[in-house]
């Protein structure tokens, strides 16, 4: 495919919003009204299309964030807490509390718009733990993007969005954020959108560390495998400070196709164990001591649940079970009569069948292949790979200014969820330190991020153009992977085997294999120290250096080049920092072998920039 | 090989410009054989098997096979989606067949109308509050 055939395509606009997922549909749904009343455009670009596009493209079969504040069920203070302790004391009050006063607001919208809800027989909603809700949640993506294209069509001619979009690059001016360039998935277009304010809600990032499966399962990543990093990247090349890079999450799923827990633990009741049947939650209760005060508050953090399942597979106590059986028995159990008893078993078999189906269908599958049917027989739980994903129980992202009225001194600069760029904004996977947002809490977050890009966006109504050689010189190096391929792949027979270059995929393969190996992923148990961690570090330098050298044959391959940088630079960030952090805090997700206690002086945010004038990396530490 | 798409049922969405397949996976995998006029899966094991493509198909000419490297051969998990409900068809290795059927939406497709019904407060544009609410939040305490 030559590069010389791309046209370009300049678009303007006010705010730009990056993204097609949750957070990026709740700041269209928001930012369009207040653009509406103050006469500013807005623009969403998706990498896919939005009706199924993001973390929730398979569907959910919770919300996992909804606290019932008019009923007066639970307090915003409630939810900090939980949340803080959940991520052993390191989250931003502000941002947990911001979002928690406004999400049940996003979860009635969303049961108006047409999300099936489970009601109880007085009409309540059916809780599935304190926080969370059932929802038939097949179409739950489709019903949000919806209502974000219906919203962004009220603006008329200053509302759009572009699908099939991959953007790359931020537009900077000066210490500005002035839009995103990208190309087309689809036909040989590189587009440059011109912005006055810029909403990064790209997604977490998946892949980074290497899969347990690595077939075809290579793909059943519990979070999903395009999710790439675009989001961190993209704050991180545009010089933005970064919080929480090294809180990755480690979800304990069903073993292989890493189907929900939730609904077993929570709404049925269910214990795990290991094969002898003892629940290490209590056989190992006096560990949780060690990691105390968090460890020994209710509920354990999943990071220390996590710990104590590893504890016991390091013993050979494996394998972990989800004691599904026994939960089905003793809920059946409690209904006397047997007609009732029977109707309750077929009811609970239908829950639990839609669990998988509404969001983790492979489960199904694998269940279904194995001829398991969960009221008979207990199924192996473990811990899978590690994921960026702050909108869940890791945190990593973007540090973000907090609102007025709730954040501490020098945690709120004028704009809520704007980054330490002028005119850059985060939400959902792409702000960190305000962990367990979710599907309704990411976009809620996107609303407030969108609302107050819109205020920027009036506050700031200069236009900067960015420099068009700036723009030719971005346009030459996002292509240059279609040019290295071009110019070398006629040297051998097999187009992916060239001394001249690398493909993305055998790129991220490496990649992976580092970040594994040396920063602890699934094969190590998690475990890493500081001379394997500089050992990896000096690895990846040369992966920036094979990184200029990425070929790709087709648009397909040139987005995938991208996303391997993309995953690159979260990778790195993300070994920095555990670098940094001299301690284990979240031994369940990973554990420094040379620092295996929690320390009173790092009850604190480990930060990081990447300075864009120097290239280096700087280390920040910042009191809670 | 995740999602995979059976030859004989496969019209190529009758050549359009693309095919549904092609519109909907959030991956970018699905793609169309020109000359043939079938659409396939061009990276398998990059595949969320998220079923987007298999609901999508107007001739449920795809399917999905398990990720061989875990899953014993012989199950097909199948849906048939409509625009109020979903009903799964769930064949075990044994043959044992279970069928589901769930809610997946009470409006109809294209109904929506963003505020539905709430009216937005009088706040500023730097005030706390958002769009439709107190309305749609049933409380004004973010107001304090």
């Amino acid at each position: 495919m030559n590069a010389e055939i791309f046209k370009t395509e300049v678009i303007e606009t006010d705010l730009l919003i990056l993204g097609g997922g949750m957070a990026a549909c709740g700041a269209a749904f928001e930012a369009a009204y207040w653009a509406k009343k103050y006469n500013q455009r807005v623009t969403l670009v998706d990498k896919a299309a939005m009706e199924r596009s993001g973390a929730v493209a398979m569907g959910l079969s919770a919300i996992n964030l909804y606290l019932g504040l008019k009923n007066g069920r639970n307090s915003v203070e409630d939810y900090v807490n939980y949340v803080r302790n959940d991520l052993m004391g390191i989250a931003r009050a502000d941002l947990v509390a911001n979002i928690a006063r406004h999400v049940d607001s996003t979860v009635h919208l969303f049961e108006k718009w047409g999300l099936p809800i489970w009601k109880d027989e007085e009409g309540n909603y059916v809780n599935e733990g304190r926080w969370q809700i059932m929802i038939h949640g097949e179409s739950y993506k489709n019903i949000v993007s919806e209502a974000a294209k219906s919203a962004l069509k009220e603006l008329g001619a200053n509302g759009s969005y572009y699908e099939r979009i991959f953007i790359t690059e931020p537009l900077m001016e000066g210490d500005r954020c002035v839009g995103a360039v990208g190309f087309s998935v689809r036909e040989s277009t590189f587009y440059v959108f011109k912005a006055k304010a810029v909403l990064d809600a790209m997604g977490g990032a998946v892949h980074i560390f290497r899969p347990r499966s690595v077939g075809e399962g290579l793909g059943r990543s519990w979070y999903p495998p395009f999710n790439s990093g675009a989001s961190a990247y993209f704050t991180l090349k545009s010089g933005a400070e970064m919080t929480c890079q090294e809180v990755r999450f480690v979800p304990v799923r069903f073993k292989d196709a890493y189907g929900p827990v939730g609904a077993w633990f929570l709404l049925f009741k269910s214990k795990a164990t290991n094969a002898r049947g003892e629940d290490y939650m209590e056989t190992r209760a006096a560990e949780l001591e060690k990691w105390a005060p968090y460890g020994t508050a209710k509920p354990t953090p999943a990071n220390l649940r996590n710990y104590l399942m590893l504890l016991e597979l390091e013993e050979g106590n494996g394998p972990i079970y989800m004691r599904t059986d026994e939960a089905i028995r003793e809920l059946v159990a409690q209904i006397p009569d047997p007609k009732e008893s029977k109707r309750k078993l077929r009811e609970l078999e239908s829950e639990a069948w839609e669990d998988f189906l509404d969001m983790t269908i492979s489960q199904a599958l694998n269940w279904a292949s194995h001829n398991v049917m969960p009221e008979e027989t207990p199924s192996e739980i473990s811990a899978c790979e590690p994921y960026f994903i702050s909108s869940h129980s890791g945190a990593s992202g973007a540090w973000v200014s907090g609102p007025s009225d709730l954040a501490d001194d020098g945690n709120s600069w004028g704009y809520d969820n704007m980054t330490t760029i002028q005119g850059l904004f985060a939400a959902g996977d792409a702000s960190g330190a305000s962990s367990h947002k979710f599907s309704s809490g990411s976009f809620t977050e996107g609303r407030i991020a969108g609302k107050a890009a819109i205020a920027f966006c009036v506050d700031h109504p200069e236009a900067l153009s960015p420099d068009e050689e700036r723009i030719s010189a971005l346009k030459e190096r996002v292509l240059q992977p279609l040019k290295t391929f071009e110019s070398h792949h006629g040297y051998t027979e097999d187009e992916d085997v060239n001394p001249h270059y690398i493909k993305p995929k055998m790129f991220m393969f490496r990649l992976q294999k580092i970040m594994d190996e040396y920063a602890g992923g699934a094969s190590v148990g998690f475990r890493t120290s500081e001379p394997l961690l500089k050992k990896g570090l000096e690895y990846l330098q040369f992966m920036h250096e094979d990184a200029e050298k990425l070929a790709a044959a087709d648009l397909n391959e040139l987005m995938r080049c991208w996303e391997n940088i993309h995953r690159l630079w979260q990778a790195e960030s993300h070994l920095r920092t555990v670098l940094f952090r001299e301690e284990t805090r979240w031994p369940g997700y990973y554990f420094r072998t040379d620092h295996p206690a929690m320390k009173e002086d790092w009850e604190a945010f480990a930060n990081c920039r990447w300075d864009p004038e120097t290239g280096e990396w700087n280390m920040i530490k910042r009191n809670l | 090989m995740p999602s995979f798409v059976i030859t004989e049922k496969c019209d190529g969405c009758r050549a359009q410009d693309r095919t549904a397949c092609q519109y909907v996976c959030p991956n970018d995998l699905m793609v169309l054989d020109k000359e043939r006029n079938k659409a396939f899966n061009r990276a398998v094991d990059m595949c969320w098997e998220c079923y987007s493509c298999v609901k999508i198909c107007p001739t449920q000419a795809i399917e999905v096979r398990g990720y061989a490297d875990f899953m014993p051969l012989g199950a097909v998990v199948q849906p048939l989606r409509s625009s109020d409900s979903i009903m799964w068809a769930v064949r075990f290795r044994n043959k044992m067949v279970k069928r589901f059927k769930f809610p997946i939406r009470t409006t109809p497709e294209g109904s929506i109308v963003p505020d539905a019904g709430f009216s937005t407060g009088t706040e500023g544009l730097k005030e706390p509050g958002l769009r439709t609410e107190p309305g749609s939040l049933g409380t004004d305490l973010y107001r304090k």
